[in-house]
Formats: C-alpha cells, sequence, structure tokens
C-alpha cells in the first residue's frame, strides 16, 4: 500500500495523465478528428494479487461471500491484456486541444467496499462524481500533492449520502483511500486533453484527437510508465500498443 | 563482490526512496520563500492585531524551528526523535494543510484558526501551548506560517461553517444524537462506548502514513481542536485534514450536529461542560449503540 503509493507520487510528479474504465470521448466529434487506438498487454506471469480480508466489516465480507476480493494493482484480463491502463497525450497537443474538457461527469463509485472503477481517468477541470452503493459508512479520501495545486480532503459517505461532486486543478495521478476500509484503495487519473482507459482485453480507443504528431503515455499504477510516438491523420485511427514487462 | 555491493547500495537506496513518505513532495527553495516574505500573503489578522511576518523571525528561530524546521517542512532537528505514542510528524507548512480548522474540508484555514492552534497546542503531541507568547508574537507567528506555502497567495480562506446557536439540551436529543452517532457509523473508529477500539481504529494512518490514533472520548484527554462544544461541533462538520477524521458538513444537518455534540459529551467522563448530558444519560438509562441492529 505504502510502496504503491510511492510509487505512484513519483510517477506523477513524471508524467501527466488521463484515465476511464471506458472510452470517455471528448465533446461532439468535430470534423477532421481522428483517434488513437491500441492494446496493452501484460508480458509473463502476473505478479499474485493479495487477497483481502474483509472481516472487520461484516457487511464488507458479506458481499463477498461468493467472490473473494483481490487487490487490483496489476489487472491481467482476457489474452494477457491489462486493464486500468491510462492512456493519454503527454506532448504534441495544441494548447486548444489541452485546455477544452469533456462534458461527461465520469463516476467513482465505492460498491461492495471496493472501488469501482479502480482508476477513473478525467481531465483538468473535468467534474467527477463519488457514489456510494453501499450500506456501510465509507470517507473518500484523495492524496493529492498540494504543491501541484490540487488539494486534499476528506469526506464522510455513510449508507445513502448523496454523491459528492467534486474536479481537480492539475495534472496529477492521485491516490484515493478510505480510512474504515484500509484495503480500499484507486486512483484518480488527471490529465490534460483527450485520454482513455483500457478494457478488461487491455484495448482502448482515445477519441477526438486532433491531426498531428504526438508522444502517448501509458500510464499504470504500480509499473513505470511507457510512450510511444503517434502520428494521426485527419478522420483516421492511428495505432499505439504497449506491452508491460513483469518486474 | 563489487556487483554485490553495488546491488546492495542500489537496493538500500530504493528502499530509502520507497519509505521516506515526505520525499514524494518536492521542496520548496529558502530562494523561493525568501521571495515569499514580501508577498501580501505573508501577513494577518486576528482580532484587531495585524500580524508582521518579519518581526516572527526572531521567534519563529527561537521557539519553533526545531521542530518544524528552517522550510517550514516539519523536518526540524527534532522531528526524527517524534516516536510512539506521540508519532504525529510537525505540521508541513508548505502544504498547508491543516487540522484544526473552522472552514470546510480541502481549503485553507482562517488566520484565527492558526491563532487559536498555536494558543491551545495539541493535546497528545510534541506541540506545547503557546501561550505563553504575547498575542501579538502569536499573530506574526501566523503571518509567518503563511510564508511557507503558495497556497496562500493564490487562495483565500474557505468560509468558515455556520453553528447556529445552542439549542437546550433534551433527553430527546441526547437520544437523536445517538441515532446519528449510529447512522454515522462513527463507532467504526471511535469505538461504540467511544474508547477508540472501533473495527478500523488499529489501522488507521495519517497522511504521512504514520499510525495515527482515534480519539478515546472516555480517558480525559482533550480533544486536539479544542473542547468546547462549538469546537466539537466544528471537529466532525469540518474534519480534520491530514488525518483519517472525515468532514460530515454533507451529512449531518445543523440542528442534528447540536444532537451529536450533546451525545458525545456522555461518553466523556466527567468534566465541566457535560454535567446535564451525564445526568440525562443516567436517567435515561442509555446504553452503547448496537452496530449489528437492524437499521432502523
Amino acid at each position: 500500500m505504502q510502496r504503491s503509493r510511492g510509487l505512484a507520487a513519483v510517477l506523477a510528479s513524471l508524467v501527466l495523465v488521463g484515465v476511464g474504465s471506458l472510452v470517455v470521448s471528448h465533446k461532439a466529434n468535430a470534423a477532421g478528428e481522428g483517434k488513437i487506438t491500441g492494446t496493452v498487454k501484460f508480458d509473463g506471469a502476473p505478479p499474485h494479487q493479495r487477497g483481502i480480508d474483509m472481516s472487520k466489516d461484516p457487511y464488507c465480507s458479506k458481499a463477498h461471500a461468493n467472490d473473494p476480493a483481490q487487490m487490483e494493482t496489476v489487472v491481467v484480463g482476457k489474452n494477457g491484456g491489462l486493464e486500468n491502463v491510462v492512456l493519454y497525450i503527454s506532448q504534441g497537443l495544441s494548447a486548444d486541444a489541452a485546455n477544452s474538457k469533456p462534458n461527461q461527469v465520469p463516476v467513482f463509485n465505492q460498491k461492495n467496499c471496493v472501488y469501482t472503477p479502480h482508476v477513473l481517468a478525467m481531465d483538468v477541470n473535468q467534474d467527477f462524481k463519488v457514489e456510494t452503493s453501499d450500506q456501510t459508512a465509507h470517507n473518500i479520501h484523495p492524496e493529492p500533492n498540494p504543491l501541484t495545486g490540487n488539494i486534499p480532503w476528506n469526506q464522510s459517505q455513510p449508507p445513502g449520502a448523496a454523491p459528492i461532486t467534486k474536479s481537480w486543478k492539475a495534472p496529477e495521478m492521485i491516490h484515493v483511500k478510505c480510512n474504515i476500509h484500509p484495503w480500499m484503495s484507486g486512483y484518480f487519473a488527471v490529465v490534460k486533453g483527450p485520454y482513455a482507459t483500457t478494457n478488461e482485453d487491455g484495448s482502448y480507443t482515445i477519441e477526438n484527437v486532433p491531426p498531428g504528431s504526438y508522444t502517448v503515455t501509458a500510464w499504470q499504477e504500480s509499473l513505470p510508465p511507457q510512450n510511444q510516438k503517434v502520428t494521426v491523420a485527419a478522420g483516421a485511427a492511428a495505432n499505439a500498443d504497449f506491452t508491460f514487462k513483469a518486474k | 563482490m563489487h556487483t554485490k555491493l553495488i546491488k546492495w547500495s542500489l537496493l538500500s537506496s530504493v528502499v530509502i526512496a520507497l519509505c521516506s513518505s515526505t520525499a514524494a513532495y518536492a521542496q520548496l527553495t529558502s530562494d523561493q520563500l525568501r521571495e515569499w516574505l514580501h508577498t501580501p500573503a505573508a501577513s494577518s489578522r486576528v482580532g484587531n492585531l495585524t500580524g508582521d511576518v518579519h518581526a516572527a523571525a526572531l521567534p519563529y528561530r527561537r521557539f519553533c524551528v526545531g521542530c518544524h524546521g528552517e522550510l517550514g517542512d516539519g523536518n526540524g532537528e527534532n522531528a526524527v526523535w517524534f516516536s510512539t505514542p506521540m508519532y504525529a510528524q510537525p505540521r508541513n507548512f508548505q502544504l498547508a494543510v491543516f487540522k484544526c480548522r473552522s472552514t470546510p474540508t480541502g481549503t485553507l484555514p482562517t488566520d484565527q484558526d492558526l491563532f487559536d492552534a498555536i494558543t491551545r497546542g495539541f493535546d497528545r503531541s510534541n506541540m506545547p501551548q503557546w501561550n505563553t507568547l504575547s498575542k501579538q508574537e502569536r499573530a506574526d507567528l501566523v503571518a509567518w506560517i503563511k510564508h511557507y506555502s503558495p497556497r496562500w497567495q493564490t487562495e483565500k480562506p474557505g468560509t468558515p461553517i455556520q453553528i447556529p446557536p445552542k439549542p437546550e439540551i433534551t433527553p430527546e436529543r441526547v437520544k437523536d444524537g445517538q441515532a446519528v452517532f449510529a447512522r454515522m457509523q462513527c463507532y467504526k473508529c471511535h469505538g461504540v462506548q467511544g474508547m477508540a477500539n472501533g473495527p478500523s481504529a488499529s489501522t488507521l494512518t495519517d497522511d504521512l502514513n504514520q499510525p495515527i490514533a482515534a480519539f478515546n472520548f472516555t480517558d480525559g484527554t482533550r480533544p486536539k481542536c479544542g473542547s468546547t462544544d462549538t469546537d466539537i461541533y466544528r471537529i466532525f462538520m469540518t474534519g480534520l485534514d491530514g488525518t483519517p477524521m472525515p468532514s460530515f458538513a454533507d451529512n449531518i444537518k445543523p440542528d442534528e450536529a447540536w444532537d451529536l455534540v450533546f451525545y458525545l459529551r456522555t461518553l466523556q467522563p466527567r468534566n465541566s461542560f457535560n454535567a446535564k448530558e451525564r445526568q440525562i444519560a443516567n436517567q435515561l438509562g442509555l446504553k452503547p449503540v448496537n452496530p449489528n441492529a437492524p437499521a432502523q
């Protein structure tokens, strides 16, 4: 936990990022915009994901009675696809493209005492919502570095609590935790410009990318980030596949 | 042999980098800070006192620097000796994240809040009460604290939460307060009797990943952010930023908040604030909440 947090903070200082568990498209599709698609794979034996003992909270352990929960530091799905990787454009965006933000409001839910999605990508200044589906109290406690301009806060969400709407001021990979349930761990991946998050099979599509040459960065919470150069032609899809190797 | 040595030194440097949680935050330089001494943000207004940041240089060096450090980052030379049971590290003023505020979670405190914190000190920590310093000196130190973070140059303190006048204590209010305690599940950390032994108490950590205890209502210690009824109201409505204690402002209505204050008073041993609450609890024969009871 501490290790992944430390690592993430180091990564955050190197990287600007964006995510969503699904592909989030940017505003209306402007004419001539292309996209970047690809697949992120994990090469090697997936690291063991520790099981979570939720016995301290009967509500949580009951919710996982038939479906034991595991840590989600590295989630490898079908055909070696790596889930929860955030893809974003770290270089080459025009100021306009970098500053435009999508209208939709991504949702971070606390369900069965885990975060869904595990990694929520969003744009700088984009509103997002924190919800709870659980009949047990949570506190939602993001831990940004205040020196980036993102200010930490800590709010309770007892059963039935109304959603909280928030946004972040600066690009940063922000670790989120719940102090009541110490196993709960997730990320807000705040990036500038268009972004996507990989699905279960590791695939992703960054929509609404203006034509141009870019560096695409793939960010994973526990593995070193990777970069790739791509050129997007008007109305076309550019491809960028990534492979993360087992440590 | 050589490669082994290199391997080990590499490994240990990685381990050190991972273990020092403060390393995650970039350091501000002393040049930057010297410049900020001359910004309008490096000032304070407490009641009718105006803090003079330059006048604070000497008292800060004399009384504060040992723990809070030259750069205000909480890495003073004494900080390494902070250990159990008072492991809370000195505040890092560069981050401008403070426990005791009258303002909502995620916002800057008011000058008065910082002044009160210096005056009150923090019970069960290495921070003593500084009421030995004159009010003017404390106001000066507030201005000094504010020169350490760029946040004071770009942000305004939050709007203090509104606290309605305290209603009269009634048995109904004490009972309702217990219902709020149950509904908010305060017992998860504070325990059903307020003994800081809830199921989540043992794993609590602060923002520097140091272990931190939930407040124990029963051992006669004072809450870190003040002991009066209004202080307690403020504590759960604002949350204590940097600690596991969240803000309940979105989930507890102002009237219910007073009920909760009255109930929390019944958990404390007799003190100068809670005679009436304890009497009502005795008359009611109030039992601790039962977390396993079906929801009402």
